[in-house]
């Protein structure tokens, strides 16, 4: 039995504390948001943040998770407020939409820690996130424009 | 699928005399006497009215839109309710969308069955949906004049309303819903002149996003229920290896493992949840007979091709006399061009999940293929197809791999469930959908060209080698003719440049591995052979490559625009720094015109980089704008990682890649900047999701060249040799 805490909220499994962060949050918490893509740290789909850093939900050992504060997804906005979602809608970024949970949750980090990130930042701080529909200009947009709204709420 | 696969034009045009619909059913004769293929079946329910099956008014003022296509990403879910609507005169705001069950009146108006491919999704419900919303409306109409005992004329419709000219009273779309359905369907349904389009041709923001952005969409791997159980199952490591024996003490030691079963497809394992099925995967020890194809490797089957393309093959297609032009040909060149299998990657994996009942078999899946997944599911469980139920879930991508023609992943699901005897969800991890094949085949392509005297291309021939991705499917019959899979020369026979003598010819090797469809289809490799080749050609006689194609496509306006556009747009012709070039080309598939300029540079260490790709698109009449330029962009990332990036390669009969850190993807940080222009059209609408990929590769290799005096005939390019 471990106890997580995510998306502010005191929750227990009762898995093997060796199982992916992943799959808890998955399958024993039904939080569907964070999705599966490589396993391996390969592609980000699987992104959520801990103690506010994004890390790959798929090898972070459940145990280990124990006693931060997790955030997927679901718990970025309540009600698609969060100025990343915003700019999202906005510029229609996803496609099929799976990876974008992931990308969205680094992107959430990126802009936590540069409020008016550059390209090149945003290259730098997504590379860790594949969208095989190629939504990449989309995404390069949508931070910039997050950072607008983030700043003022006003238009660029 | 590939539209042009199932030869396209003629298909429409013998769809059309038989009837619409019917030709596939000659060939899967449960849909001949399944439900009429042209009345829709609708469920009644009380206080809902749906004038057929696409459009559900309820009481509370919802319109719900049913789609028959299967959303993957390129925006079905909006483009296709903007069709319903426009005419239906709904409230966009206020529009649901739900997906299809499996029923005959959600056909392909071309295809006979219910599917999502060929980038037809537009193109075959343009006139379709567009009439279903608009005898929607006039029901609602006739059902307001009813009620008011006034003429239907002096009526109109407006934002989920029926609105009374005269006297401005207004009825709102499911006030009088439980009238309506008491109606009968018009049988005369005129449509609106184009200039009163409201929605059409406006960029619509996708209703599907904000699900997206918050987690709630449902994708098939998202699917859960109370009692369902995992499974992931281990396949052989050579295609078409069986299982011998099976040692599974250490694999239902884990905690949380059920079950190990033996299936058609190998070893499965069942588990509470995907972590103890993989790790009781990982420990089972299974003994195979890996059978004919453990032979097989990348290297013996490269020297094959080679060889054989330089015998003659059947003919595809032939233009005057090639081999006397080349003869007197002021020079001629000779190249070879060689693509890999590619895996299409989806980010979420292949996954089913079946619940399997003595009557009954419902299945969740993301699937691009119901019919014919549904009769295969029928056919494995032991039941009628009208006993199996498919909820298509969102796919979370699918390029031609989620229609399967062996309905391969649905299948193995209801095998698993069978043996099991639970309700279970088969997921395939990323190691099983690198390794799983059904491939984009591996090509080989021998390009011979003469220019004359004054540099003019007058002869071209193009040995193709490859499989074929019809053989042994039911779409055989009308994919191959005369021994050529059409799908293996399109984008290469029907070459748009008037060039006098011309012949295509064509190998098809048997191989064993599975091979399918792959965003494109066979235009991804013959947009590259054809494409590069003309620029070769183009070099040889002197020629810009630009100057050239725009002459010998005097009779092709409509590419000819796009050519123009893409060459205005990417400055071609403009001094850019050493090291850097700029490549065109251009392609004509699924119905649609598209010109790319790519612009590399390439460094003294022979490293690569896509700066910016400008891309011009015709596809006749556009829907949503905003859509076709997402489409563009995607499929030129798509076409820059096959390009760039990938390979399946076999030895020993065995896949060597296996995840994204060595079948990797294209990056944010290597994704150029990207422009895309739309040519105004009023021409009826064509495809969009594929036909922006064929034309990357060899725009890329055209620039590479430019930079560089390099040519590159082989895929990927991860570094040009620069010594």
């Amino acid at each position: 039995m471990i106890t997580l805490r995510v998306n502010g909220k005191e929750v227990t499994a009762d898995v093997d504390p060796t199982t992916p962060l992943l799959w808890v949050l998955r399958e024993t918490l039904g939080l569907t948001g964070t999705k599966y893509g490589c396993g391996m740290a390969q592609c980000g789909a699987c992104t959520v943040h801990l103690n506010g850093e994004a890390i790959r939900s798929c090898v972070k050992r459940a145990a280990d998770a124990a006693g931060k504060d997790i955030t997927t997804i679901e718990g970025l906005s309540p009600d698609l407020s969060h100025p990343l979602q915003k700019a999202w809608i906005e510029l229609d970024v996803p496609q099929c939409g799976y990876c974008q949970s992931g990308q969205l949750m680094s992107a959430a980090v990126l802009l936590a820690e540069s409020a008016n990130p550059t390209d090149n930042e945003i290259d730098e701080g997504m590379a860790g996130n594949i969208c095989r529909c190629g939504t990449y200009s989309r995404i390069r947009a949508a931070i910039h424009r997050a950072a607008a709204i983030k700043a003022g709420g006003g238009r660029v | 699928m590939s539209a042009t696969t199932i030869k396209r034009r003629d298909f429409l045009k013998t769809g059309a005399a038989v009837g619409g619909g019917l030709l596939l059913s000659v060939y899967l004769p449960e849909l001949a006497h399944a439900e009429s293929l042209t009345t829709p079946s609708v469920p009644k329910t009380a206080g809902t009215f749906s004038p057929n099956a696409f459009i559900r008014i309820a009481a509370d003022d919802s319109v719900t839109i049913i789609i028959n296509k299967s959303e993957m990403g390129q925006g079905v879910y909006t483009s296709l309710p903007m069709l319903v609507v426009e005419e239906l005169e709904a409230d966009w705001n206020k529009i649901r969308v739900e997906s299809a069950p499996v029923a005959a009146a959600y056909n392909h108006p071309s295809f006979g069955i219910q599917m999502t491919g060929g980038s037809t999704s537009t193109a075959s419900e343009w006139d379709r949906l567009r009439k279903m919303g608009a005898a929607g409306r006039i029901m609602l109409i006739a059902a307001a004049a009813k009620k008011w005992n006034v003429e239907p004329q002096s009526l109109h419709a407006e934002k989920n309303f029926v609105i009374h000219d005269a006297s401005g009273r207004r009825a709102s779309f499911g006030s009088l819903a439980d009238l309506a359905a008491t109606l009968t369907p018009p049988t005369n349904v005129p449509l609106k002149d184009p200039k009163d389009f409201k929605l059409i041709g406006k960029s619509m923001r996708r209703l599907d996003t904000p699900a997206k952005v918050n987690g709630s969409a449902q994708f098939g791997l998202d699917v859960h229920f109370p009692g369902m159980m995992t499974a992931v199952v281990l396949r052989p490591p050579v295609f078409g290896g069986k299982v011998v024996s099976i040692n599974a003490e250490k694999a239902k030691a884990v905690p949380g493992v059920k079950d190990v079963l033996a299936v058609p497809t190998g070893v499965a394992v069942i588990a509470n949840g995907f972590w103890p099925a993989k790790l009781g995967r990982e420990r089972l020890e299974v003994t195979w007979d890996e059978g004919p194809n453990a032979g097989i490797s990348t290297v013996g089957m490269r020297e094959q091709y080679a060889s054989l393309a330089k015998t003659p093959g059947l003919v595809a297609r032939k233009l005057g006399d090639p081999a006397k032009a080349l003869a007197g040909a002021a020079k001629t060149i000779v190249a070879e061009y060689e693509v890999p299998y590619l895996a299409h990657a989806m980010m979420e994996p292949l996954n089913c999940v079946v619940d399997l009942r003595a009557d009954h078999c419902e299945i969740w899946t993301g699937t691009q293929f119901q019919t014919v997944d549904r009769l295969a599911a029928a056919a494995t469980a032991g039941l009628k197809p009208e006993q199996v139920e498919i909820h298509t879930t969102l796919l979370g991508g699918g390029f031609g791999r989620r229609a399967n023609p062996a309905s391969d992943f649905v299948v193995e699901a209801v095998q698993v469930a069978k043996a099991a005897k639970v309700p279970v969800k088969v997921v395939w991890t990323r190691e099983d959908d690198i390794r799983g094949g059904w491939y984009r085949p591996m090509w080989y392509d021998r390009m011979v060209g003469g220019v004359d005297a004054a540099g003019n291309p007058i002869a071209w021939t193009h040995t193709i080698v490859g499989q074929s991705i019809m053989q042994g499917t039911m779409f055989e019959p009308f994919g191959i003719k005369n021994g050529i899979d059409d799908s293996s020369v399109e984008g290469a026979a029907d070459l748009l440049y008037g060039i006098p003598n011309l012949q295509v010819d064509l190998h098809t090797p048997r191989i064993g591995v599975p091979v399918q469809w792959w965003r494109s289809v066979g235009h991804s490799h013959n947009g590259f052979a054809v494409e590069a080749f003309f620029d070769e050609l183009a070099h040889a006689g002197g020629k810009d490559p630009y100057e050239l194609r725009r002459a010998l496509l005097a009779k092709q306006p409509r590419m000819r625009a796009v050519l123009d556009l893409v060459a205005r747009q990417a400055n071609w012709g403009k001094p850019l720094p050493p090291g850097h070039g700029r490549g065109i080309a251009t392609h004509f598939s699924f119905d649609s015109y598209v010109a790319q300029v790519a612009e590399v540079s390439v460094d003294k260490n022979g490293a690569l980089r896509v700066h910016r790709m400008v891309c011009a698109v015709d596809c006749g009449r556009v829907i949503n704008p905003d859509s076709v330029r997402a489409q563009m962009e995607g499929g030129i990332v798509f076409g820059l990682t096959a390009a760039l990036k990938d390979e399946i390669t076999l030895e020993r009969g065995r896949v060597q890649q296996r995840n994204f850190h060595d079948y990797p993807m294209l990056r944010i940080n290597e994704a150029p900047e990207i422009e895309v222009h739309i040519v105004s059209s009023t021409e009826n609408p064509t495809g969009v999701g594929e036909p922006g990929v064929p034309p990357v590769a060899p725009a890329v290799a055209n620039a590479i060249f430019a930079a560089t005096g390099k040519r590159v005939r082989k895929l990927p390019i991860r570094s040009i040799q620069m010594v």
